[in-house]
């Protein structure tokens, strides 16, 4: 990638309980804003990150529909679709056709997913279908009884609290007070959190996402036109995916994400950078744990030492590695699909200085992970501003 | 679910078959075409172990939609003796019993039935193993 492409325009819509409204009218009023933030240029392609709208929304084909929707005339239209890593896995696939088709018009992509249209049970029950059916689905566990495991098995051997685990959520939610489009903007306590019902023991409701709608957007262009949209474009210096071993119990180590591993350490390099070097970090951390992981696996703690990095508060905002800047998936929110695009547009606000409270001084690079699960696929994306050349 | 998936899978969800490597005699669950630490295509069909031992475990107390019934119920690791890791329910037994190590055994049960006139499906959970001579014998 080489900060070949970079984005014109981002934009994303409050996390949320939309009822009235549909996963077009979330997805729509993204793409208008992010459209709007480039400056409307006539784009060439649509690409569309989304988990599951036919069984969420009884509809499906969203990218053609958004196009349609759009007045995108004679445009491509493209879904992309990899569970909870849909959004980033988008933008992807939407950063080589900017690369095929140098010289050509900007392109759009969009995640978005509109969870509410089914109750809690059957959005866990649907969660799970990202998994394998065979063995982990057959088992009747959940996303938050995967991480409870790991939860589990993590405090065993490496001698961590749950405390000191949920710092991480503490964390979130207090950088999602100070994000507008966060679905819980407010604070919360590691009593709070050890006071809330269990879900899958140990992990508590205050460990977990809640289940909310939205939708984020970004203008995608070659790196020139993109500063010929607009004034602070920022560039993608990196955009690495990486499939792993499916079923966790199957990895070598299940205290480990290999996918993350690879993308990161690829990802790097392709933006010849050391982790060190990176101002803030996006987390996909499903529970806290997972975040621990995260940060053993970015290489900013060795194994077993995350939640040392969480517990003693060096992943706060203006500490050493600023993690989940707007809230991560506790705070801003986890819908599903959009989840990598509201990174992405969160890395926009940082590198442009417009992240208000939560903005990480002089920051430079960012770096977001998005994964299906607990890491059947790996994305990684490393964002830089504008003066910064790979 | 539909009757064929349903007959499909009888074999892996009641006898607990995988595959192993004829190669290098790696044994998976599930099954896999190809062999992830050989590369080897040459795979065979085998039933695990019936027996194993508890690694963690987790209390599942928000429940998908098709097993709400069912809450509480125990969801835990189980490292069979050939080596397999497995997910699966454990039954029979409070979640105050469970420590890791506990050696469990297999056992066919009922996993969720598919509103009043779907299949009921049914598949391999486990159960604190159940001991042949009394305590102390040996």
């Amino acid at each position: 990638m080489r900060g070949q492409v970079a984005i014109a325009g981002a934009g994303c819509v409050k996390v949320g309980e939309h009822w009235e409204r549909s996963a077009l009218d979330l997805a729509a009023e993204a793409c208008l804003k992010a459209l709007e933030d480039a400056g409307n240029p006539r784009v060439r392609a649509v690409y569309v990150g989304n988990a599951a709208s036919e069984l969420l929304n009884e509809q499906g084909n969203l990218a053609s529909l958004l196009a349609d929707a759009l007045a995108l005339e004679s445009v491509k239209a493209v879904e992309v679709r990899a569970g909870d890593a849909s959004g980033a896995l988008a933008l992807h696939q939407a950063c080589l056709d900017v690369l095929a088709g140098v010289g050509r018009e900007p392109i759009l992509v969009c995640g978005v997913e509109k969870i509410t249209d089914v109750l809690a049970p059957e959005a866990e029950r649907i969660q799970m279908l990202f998994e394998d059916a065979r063995s982990t689905f057959h088992s009747g566990v959940t996303i938050p009884g995967l991480c409870a495991l790991l939860t589990r098995l993590y405090m065993e051997r490496y001698g961590a609290s749950y405390e000191d685990l949920v710092a991480l959520a503490v964390n979130d939610h207090k950088n999602a007070a100070g994000c507008p489009h966060a679905q819980f903007p407010f604070p919360i306590t590691v009593e709070a959190i050890l006071n809330s019902p269990l879900v899958a023991d140990p992990i508590r409701l205050l460990d977990t996402p809640g289940f909310g709608d939205g939708a984020a957007a970004l203008v995608l262009a070659e790196a020139d036109e993109a500063r010929r949209l607009n004034d602070s474009p920022v560039r993608i210096l990196a955009s690495e995916v990486v499939a792993g071993r499916m079923n966790f119990c199957e990895r070598e180590d299940p205290l480990t994400i290999p996918s993350l591993r690879e993308a990161a350490k690829r990802a790097l390099a392709a933006a010849g950078l050391g982790v060190k070097e990176v101002d803030f970090f996006e987390l996909h951390n499903t529970t806290s744990v997972v975040g621990a992981l995260a940060l053993e696996e970015l290489g900013l703690a060795e194994r077993g030492e995350g939640w040392k990095l969480i517990s003693e508060g060096r992943i706060a905002l203006g500490a050493d590695w600023p993690v989940n800047t707007m809230g991560g998936l506790k705070g801003r929110g986890h819908p599903w699909g959009a989840t990598g695009t509201y990174q992405a547009v969160e890395a926009v606000l940082q590198l442009r200085g417009e992240a208000g409270k939560n903005q990480v001084n002089g920051a430079e690079v960012g770096l977001a992970h998005n994964m299906c699960g607990l890491g059947s696929v790996s994305c990684v994306h490393v964002f830089a501003r504008w003066e910064v050349k790979a | 679910m539909s009757v064929p998936r349903f007959w499909r899978e009888i074999p892996y969800k009641y006898r607990l078959v995988g595959s192993k490597c004829r190669f290098c005699g790696t044994v998976y669950h599930p099954r896999r075409p190809v062999c992830p630490k050989c590369g080897s295509r040459d795979m065979e069909d085998v039933e695990l172990s019936k027996r194993g031992r508890l690694l963690a475990f987790t209390v599942i107390r928000r429940a998908p939609s098709d097993l709400e019934d069912y809450k509480p119920y125990v969801v835990s690791l189980v490292e069979l003796e050939d080596g397999v890791k497995v997910l699966a329910q454990i039954v029979d037994c409070e979640p105050g019993e469970l420590r890791p190590g506990l050696e469990l055994e297999a056992t066919l049960r009922r996993i969720r039935a598919h509103g009043p006139a779907g299949v009921i499906e049914y598949g391999y959970k486990f159960r604190p193993a159940v001991r042949l001579e009394p305590e102390g014998s040996s």
